[in-house]
């Protein structure tokens, strides 16, 4: 007992001292706002050197991802004061420019010499711009992130595995290059037993309540050929969202959710995820790029029982872009504080330590560097995952089309009800409404 | 009730009588005249205050006295009123108002700047010929009804039982009243935990007593489970609410009555349904209605169990209501939809409570 | 049909059935209470052992689960955490032994402190508002006062969502979103309508003669109050005090939706425990149990008056 107390009184005192602290230091204090999740634990690591190098305090607000964009929406829609920076999501960049949420960043880049071209393309465009391909920057592309695959390399290697699936499809048990590939070896370790408990094949996206699903079933549905729009005419999308290859798409989709998940995966996102591939339930598992590093330092699945591999093709080859851009929000009233912390973040020499601690840099001169593809071993499945990347709408609405989206997927691929053609075409209409009440068409 | 005026019986012994008598009515309490000023009353913490009080009186100089004692007694029933009714105004009725204006227009949240525009009746339309809608309210009621059903035969077969009076019946009511203490939505995320289908402890125990193995028990993912899955937990939550004020019911029953009924020779069984059942009835449907609405506005411990999910299988209306105005941020339509709960709640409660009384003058 | 047997006897239960009926209510209070014990066994498991599979019933108690609900952590290399000074305290070393370093206090205690003042406040605002409206109503004649406590009732039957709607937009014009105040004020207005409803119903079974004769023996109406109805109203108002404050500390839908950092009280921010992977199941069942503990003490303390309101609310009207 005697430990215990000591223990609760040492937690005590650390409380009330850290409470204290921030009395102390009455200098500058920046408050940054971004999700709970690895990478920003290792944004805090590196925040320490602007602390060193400027003498501003960094606080941070985390939320964890089933939250973060109900929470900071919020926030930022009722002008809130809390957050002076803040790691938006790629699609808050329209209506938060649109909104006046962000402070705009064209000047301030100008004058401090900071130059986009100095980023990786897709995630200027993805995580900067609004309108998209215009040079309005709202934002400096912060953690470059994509939707890509791991799998347990011990299983594939493992002689009397390698035997069975030859002998069963004529190839070799590898990482899969197409989704027929993938679901081939999904169902194949679907059920088995592996070191004495049963697998299964894979985990996939299927989150409800905030944008899971969706983030999942693009990987598939663009591969199939499944478009936002016509290309010639903006939001035009009868024929290209509801397609007969989008509708192929969504059934391939939902064929692998019945196949080859485990039991009770109807509301998966990136933990869970992670964590069934974590726990050895599956032999593959999508999920973000984030989640690489910490599942390559995991005891039970990391190292050498850990391989990664881009989302594979099939008629096209693309992938579901994440990441987001670092903005400053317009209701800060530390906004030249903000901006400085900006300035440091865009220094070549801190995007490398990003890289280092865990962190995706988008800055060319990190990922263009020669040693960048082995300087880990996710580092080549990145560059070709980020190499493919295609978003989802990034319009000021894109709440509402997204809430459409996942009302209508998840009803057809987990609550199986209608067919693929009905919830596509029904998602055309949701979709219609919504540009319709905006104005657009 | 007796007049006692017998001086010196402690306030506190009277109140402790009072809340012991669960449920019948309790007469005025006895009491003796009250005492002059300047006498002490015997209970401690009231005595400090009745002291600080005379201190008042005493002290305040005659002329601020006579004007305070001639506060009329309409200024203090306006003065005591007032807080409570302009709290009321500001948060409750204005906000109302302001939701009815709101309906009308095709105002946004998230476009604070752009022009409100009046849509007449198009938000009401809309909510009405929208068939999402209409499956939300159907889930809604499915919710409602089982629920009810459910918590009202448990609750008022436990009230019965505990009426029995066996020994220590006071403290496992106040047992099984535990589950009610806590908040719907961190009732919502743990039992989450416990319907997990490979490690939560819901399935494991069912698998123990079914031989189904756990991995097909998936109360949250399997689209004809989830429903029941709510229903489950809301009636582990609240059964407890149900059962107090059957209790009270069935306490309200006065004795005379069963023994008049034993001497008519009547068996339990016809006592049960010609006594026991039509004078609980008026606490019974005051349960139901409680619960009905309590469960229609339902949205937290849903939230958190299912997220409305699978699909829209559990997606009550106030889920429904919060994603079209927190997510869409379509203002003007939610706040039509919000508009037609209120009243049909308001219309259904009202109809119910007419019965309810008819029920209680029989 | 045995003739008179008081065996059956409806007002005096016979030995046996009262056994029967003990019986079953033990069994159905044991059977709600094992969630419950297993969300406080679930606090004292370490995160493995929380989600291993079957359940495990017995294991090595660690106190993990509370000291991940107080701190936030980061993952460190072994040689760093090698490298740093012993540990102070189990805390640190539980944490290290995971590759892990406190990096500091997690939000948990600012979010209860906010429940309490929030509820607490709002609870002692609601009561002293609704003591006052309902010895109001109860003593003079208010126009139109039956229509008004109805009114004021009905309120009660929106969606709380629905209400948030324009509370949302109101608080946002008046600077009010996310603030304590704000949502103290919320709380009372939502409890005040209770509040009033029950109270008027205590205070009107306090004769008012006794009121009458204090003023005949020179007292003010107020003195009357205060001297006379209060001491006899305190029952009604702990257990209207015990309603609202159950309500208060519980509610969810208006803390999520208008708070984010400054006011957000404990039930929005339990269920966003997030460990490494998936939901740090031990810190929301430390939490969860942390967060139950104030209002099960108020309940059994005051449970009489708790009875006392509920049974009332059904006796009246």
């Amino acid at each position: 007992m005697q430990k215990t107390s000591k223990a609760l009184l040492g937690l005590a005192a650390a409380l009330v001292m850290s409470s204290a602290l921030p009395n102390l230091a009455k200098a500058e204090e920046l408050t940054l706002c971004w999700a709970a999740w690895d990478p920003a634990n290792a944004l805090v690591e590196l925040s320490k050197d602007f602390t060193a190098k400027t003498g501003t305090q960094m606080k941070f607000e985390f939320v964890p991802w089933t939250s973060y964009a109900d929470r900071f929406l919020n926030e930022l829609n009722s002008h809130g004061k809390l957050c002076d920076l803040i790691i938006g999501d790629s699609q808050w960049i329209g209506g938060s420019a649109e909104n006046g949420h962000y402070v705009k960043l064209n000047d301030f880049f100008d004058k401090e010499g900071i130059k986009m071209d100095d980023f990786v393309p897709a995630t200027v465009v993805g995580y900067s711009e609004w309108p998209k391909n215009t040079p309005n920057y709202w934002a400096l592309p912060a953690m470059g992130d994509v939707v890509g695959w791991t799998y347990r390399k011990d299983w594939f290697e493992k002689p009397e595995l390698q035997k069975e699936f030859k002998a069963k499809y004529g190839r070799d048990l590898a990482a899969p290059k197409t989704y027929d590939e993938l679901k081939q070896i999904a169902e194949f370790f679907q059920k088995r037993e592996i070191d004495g408990k049963t697998v299964y094949g894979a985990s996939i996206y299927t989150e409800r309540g905030s944008e899971g699903i969706t983030m999942g079933v693009t990987n598939v549905l663009y591969d199939w050929g499944f478009q936002y729009e016509n290309p010639k005419k903006p939001y035009d999308m009868e024929g290209f969202v509801n397609s007969a290859d989008a509708v192929k798409g969504l059934e391939f989709y939902k064929s692998l959710y019945d196949c080859c998940t485990p039991p009770g995966s109807s509301n998966v996102y990136m933990v869970e995820s992670a964590d069934a591939f974590k726990s050895g339930q599956v032999a593959m598992q999508m999920n973000f790029a984030f989640t690489w590093p910490g599942l390559y330092k995991d005891e039970k699945v990391g190292g050498d029982r850990i391989g990664f591999f881009p989302n594979p093709a099939e008629k096209a080859h693309f992938a579901q872009l994440g990441g987001q851009g670092i903005s400053v929000v317009s209701y800060s009233d530390k906004r030249d504080a903000a901006l400085q912390y900006i300035k440091w973040f865009a220094q070549p020499d801190v995007q490398a330590k990003w890289w280092e601690l865990g962190g995706f840099s988008c800055l060319n001169s990190v990922v263009n560097a020669p040693d960048f593809a082995k300087s880990q071993p996710y580092a080549q499945a990145f560059l070709d995952s980020m190499a493919i990347v295609k978003d989802f709408w990034a319009e000021p609405s894109y709440a509402s089309l997204l809430q459409a989206m996942q009302k209508r997927v998840h009803n057809y691929v987990v609550a199986g009800n209608g067919t693929a053609k009905e919830a596509l075409d029904g998602l055309v209409k949701d979709w219609s409404d919504v540009f319709k009440d905006d104005g657009k068409i | 009730m007796p007049d006692e005026g017998t001086g010196g019986t402690p306030l506190r012994a009277i109140l402790t009588r009072v809340a012991a008598r669960i449920g019948r009515r309790a007469g005025p309490p006895d009491l003796p005249y009250p005492n002059r000023p300047g006498e002490k009353l015997t209970i401690s913490h009231s005595s400090i205050v009745e002291n600080a009080v005379d201190a008042t009186a005493r002290a305040t100089p005659v002329s601020v006295a006579r004007r305070v004692r001639g506060l009329s007694d309409r200024a203090i029933a306006w003065l005591f009123i007032a807080p409570a009714i302009i709290l009321l105004l500001a948060i409750n009725i204005f906000p109302l108002i302001w939701a009815i204006y709101l309906s009308f227009t095709n105002y946004r949240a998230n476009r604070p700047n752009a022009p409100v525009q009046g849509v007449g009746f198009g938000n009401y339309q809309r909510v009405l010929n929208d068939p999402d809608i209409w499956q939300a309210m159907q889930t809604t009621a499915h919710f409602v009804f089982w629920t009810i059903l459910l918590q009202t035969v448990i609750g008022f077969s436990l009230a019965y039982l505990i009426d029995r009076k066996f020994r220590g019946h006071a403290f496992w009511t106040t047992i099984i009243l535990i589950p009610m203490m806590l908040s719907p939505a961190v009732v919502g995320n743990f039992w989450r935990f416990l319907y997990e289908p490979q490690i939560g402890l819901f399935a494991y125990a069912v698998s123990l007593v079914s031989g189904i193995p756990t991995s097909d028990i998936q109360m949250l993912g399997n689209v004809t489970l989830a429903p029941w899955a709510i229903i489950i937990v809301d009636t582990w939550m609240w059964t407890p609410y149900v059962m107090l004020i059957c209790l009270a019911g069935l306490r309200s029953i006065p004795d005379y009555i069963y023994e008049a009924a034993e001497v008519d020779r009547a068996s339990p069984w016809r006592q049960f349904w010609s006594i026991t059942v039509p004078m609980a009835l008026p606490f019974i449907m005051l349960a139901v209605l409680f619960r009905g609405i309590e469960n229609f506005k339902m949205f937290d411990m849903v939230t958190l169990l299912t997220g409305g999910g699978p699909g829209s299988v559990t997606e009550v209306a106030s889920i429904t209501l919060k994603r079209a105005a927190f997510e869409s941020w379509a203002t003007g339509r939610a706040s039509a939809f919000a508009i037609i709960l209120f009243v049909a709640v308001f219309g259904l409660a009202n109809i119910y409570v007419k019965a309810l009384n008819r029920v209680k003058q029989r | 049909m045995s003739a008179a047997n008081s065996a059956h006897s409806v007002v005096a239960p016979s030995r046996s059935s009262k056994r029967i009926a003990g019986t079953i209510v033990v069994l159905y209070a044991l059977i709600t209470l094992i969630p419950l014990v297993w969300i406080f066994l679930t606090s004292i498991k370490s995160p493995p052992d929380s989600i291993s599979y079957p359940p495990k019933i017995v294991f090595t108690p660690s106190l993990e689960g509370y000291c991940n609900l107080f701190t936030t952590r980061t993952r460190q290399t072994p040689d760093y955490i090698a490298s740093l000074p012993a540990p102070v305290g189990t805390c640190d070393e539980v944490t290290r032994k995971r590759n892990m370093v406190i990096a500091g206090p997690s939000n948990f205690l600012p979010r209860f402190i906010n429940s309490l003042v929030i509820a607490f406040g709002s609870t002692f605002l609601a009561v002293l508002l609704g003591t006052l409206a309902a010895y109001g109503f109860s003593r003079f004649k208010v126009p139109l006062a039956d229509d008004l406590l109805f009114f004021i009732l009905s309120t009660r039957m929106m969606p709380p969502i629905a209400v948030a709607i324009p509370i949302y937009l109101m608080y946002r014009e008046l600077g009010l979103s996310d603030t304590a105040v704000g949502m103290i004020l919320l709380y009372t207005a939502v409890n005040v309508s209770l509040a009033v409803w029950l109270l008027k119903g205590f205070i009107d079974e306090i004769p008012r003669e006794y009121e009458e004769a204090a003023m005949i023996d020179g007292y003010t109406r107020l003195q009357a109050f205060r001297k006379v109805v209060l001491p006899q109203a305190t029952t009604g108002i702990a257990a209207t005090a015990i309603f609202c404050l159950i309500f208060a500390w519980n509610e969810y839908a208006f803390a999520a939706l208008l708070t984010s950092g400054e006011a957000q009280t404990a039930p929005p921010f339990i269920p966003t425990i997030i460990g490494e992977g998936g939901q740090d199941w031990p810190a929301v069942a430390a939490g969860t149990t942390i967060f139950l503990i104030p209002i099960l003490v108020f309940t059994i303390l005051l449970r009489k008056q708790l009875l006392r309101g509920i049974t009332f609310g059904a006796v009246r009207k």
